[in-house]
């Protein structure tokens, strides 16, 4: 009896295994299979072109620049933001400090708002500034999208440290903001992590876009223009009846699949190189 | 020149603070910015009417929004049923019975997959799980269903989350110590009595605060859904039927949200209300996951 429950689970857990890494892998594969037979050079390096909605010549090159324009504008604000609240919950307060542990909480809590919340908000500030969809509405949404991922990624890292190090470093008489700048070049790897981390979710979101940045055929010129991003011009054309214009919603999947992808690779690459160098 | 460090000193101490104060603050101003957005509605309807209320007629100033939520419940139900069992199991096995190679190969490209956009889970879902479930699996059960339905969405939505979920879980199977393990499999336990009556008894509460997470995940993912759901606004009957949840709800009418009179406040109210219940369900996951740890100390 006690063989055959043991037996029974045995065969369930390995289904299920089986079943969670062979979806997630059908995903994969589907989005290669049909990726691959749309994908031209011309839709990477060319902007759509007059009648493109209706399956004639063009790309989605700006979708692509767009998004690389947000995620990156918004990876670089949040990281400005996020550096001093980082440090500051780490060597300026005491380590049971309640400030601390309140804004732990807190992006613990604003990391699982989703995106469409965000995007809601963003629209709200963006009435609120008097702004148009333009790529600052999107940059500024985004932002606040991001600001938990960073902080939270670059804390962990950050916990890590020895208090020990803050320690021997304040011994030879250093400031507070000395003592944080020897802990950032210890959390140089974990910073980079985040930021990758950051500009994949920034890529990769449509719904805090959908709002605030618009859609452009055109790459946008200056932070007032609307700009168009990657998964909206997937979610755009995939909507399309025209099979041209569905099979190139299936490339630009590709496409999109293969940046993340690439940055977490990197990501993790980079994680690993650079944590050599660390004093354990 | 020491004045000079200690004055540098003072004043990036005073400002990491208001940053952190400001970043802390950030959280009430998002519920505090759509409430007032959706001020407007509130002082003309009863929050109970449009909850309860199945019309929706934005042309009319009617707003119910009982279809929008019925059709997120089914979905998260639909995405949770599937999918944490799936990962219970899973990460038991990974984490209990799997080789080592094969755990440290399996779960580094799970969390691989985590930053896949949802909009791919979307084409996925159009492409794989629509016409599985339009010329496969519906035909057995009712006359006619277009594939797009609640049960795509929720198809879909459980394999978004799979990631997340077995992240989860790792962590929390990982927490438990080996000598645990070792002293009931020394009293002659079999490895599954182990995990039952042990490990599970342990992982309990962690379990417990993801299942909360993984529903709270589930409850506001809005492309990946929208893709596959049909968007209709009616209360699903079946699994076949198409649905229209809160946050599709919210994305698909932007557009027109601002010609049509106390639309935009409604839809600010939708999005209220998924932060609010977003929030909440976060917060009793930490509180679940610190309470229960009280009563399961083994």
């Amino acid at each position: 009896m006690r063989k055959a429950e043991e037996y029974f689970f045995r065969v369930l857990m390995v289904l299920s295994s089986l079943i969670i890494v062979g979806s997630l892998f059908s995903i994969l594969f589907t989005i290669l299979y049909r990726g691959l037979g749309s994908l031209t050079w011309d839709m990477v390096s060319r902007v759509p072109e007059g009648g493109f909605y209706i399956g004639k010549e063009g790309g989605i090159l700006n979708a692509i620049i767009g998004s690389m324009y947000i995620a990156g504008g918004a990876t670089l604000l949040a990281l400005l933001i996020s550096i001093p609240i980082v440090l500051y919950i780490n060597t300026y307060l005491p380590k049971d400090s309640r400030l601390a542990g309140f804004a732990r909480t807190s992006f613990d809590i604003l990391f699982g708002v989703p995106s469409i919340v965000y995007g809601a908000f963003g629209f709200t500030i963006m009435v609120f500034l008097g702004l148009k969809t333009s790529l600052l509405a999107g940059i500024i949404t985004v932002t606040l999208l991001v600001l938990p991922i960073m902080v939270r990624t670059m804390d962990e890292i950050t916990r890590l440290v020895p208090r020990e190090l803050n320690d021997a470093v304040y011994s030879l008489g250093a400031t507070r903001w000395e003592t944080s700048k020897v802990i950032l070049r210890q959390v140089a790897p974990g910073i980079l992590t985040a930021i990758l981390l950051s500009f994949g979710r920034g890529m990769g979101d449509a719904a805090s876009v959908l709002f605030t940045a618009g859609y452009t055929d055109s790459i946008p010129t200056s932070l007032s223009d609307p700009a168009a991003t990657l998964p909206l011009a997937i979610f755009f054309q995939l909507s399309s009846p025209i099979m041209e214009v569905q099979e190139r919603a299936y490339a630009a999947t590709l496409v999109l699949t293969l940046i993340i992808l690439l940055i977490s690779i990197l990501s993790r690459i980079i994680n690993v190189k650079l944590s050599k160098h660390k004093i354990q | 020149m020491a004045q000079a460090r200690i004055i540098v000193d003072r004043i990036t101490a005073r400002m990491m603070r208001s940053f952190t104060f400001l970043s802390v603050l950030l959280m009430f101003l998002i519920g505090l910015g759509l409430f007032l957005k959706a001020l407007p509605i509130l002082k003309t309807h009863s929050v109970f009417e449009m909850l309860s209320s199945e019309i929706w007629r934005p042309f009319k100033g009617e707003f119910g929004f009982l279809p929008y939520i019925m059709g997120t419940l089914w979905v998260t139900a639909i995405a949770i049923a599937i999918s944490f069992p799936l990962c219970v199991l899973s990460s038991i096995y990974f984490f209990e019975y799997a080789p080592q190679k094969l755990k440290q190969l399996i779960l580094p490209l799970i969390d691989l997959l985590a930053g896949i956009p949802p909009v791919v889970y979307g084409v996925w879902g159009v492409l794989i799980v629509v016409p599985f479930i339009s010329e496969h699996l519906a035909p057995h059960f009712v006359e006619y269903s277009s594939g797009y339905s609640v049960l795509a969405g929720g198809v879909v939505l459980s394999v978004m989350i799979f990631p997340l979920v077995m992240s989860l879980l790792g962590e929390v199977f990982a927490s438990i110590s080996t000598e645990l393990r070792d002293a009931s499999l020394s009293v002659g336990a079999t490895k599954w009595q182990t995990t039952k009556l042990v490990l599970m008894r342990k992982a309990l509460p962690g379990i417990m605060a993801a299942l909360i997470l993984a529903i709270s995940r589930a409850l506001g993912e809005t492309i990946a859904v929208l893709m596959v759901c049909g968007n209709i606004a009616v209360i699903p009957h079946s699994i076949f039927d198409s649905g229209y949840p809160l946050p599709a709800l919210i994305a698909n009418n932007y557009g027109e949200m601002l010609s049509i009179p106390m639309y935009d406040a409604a839809l600010m109210l939708a999005a209220f209300i998924l932060f609010l219940i977003i929030v909440i369900f976060n917060v009793f996951s930490r509180f679940v996951s610190t309470q229960l740890e009280k009563y399961f100390k083994l």
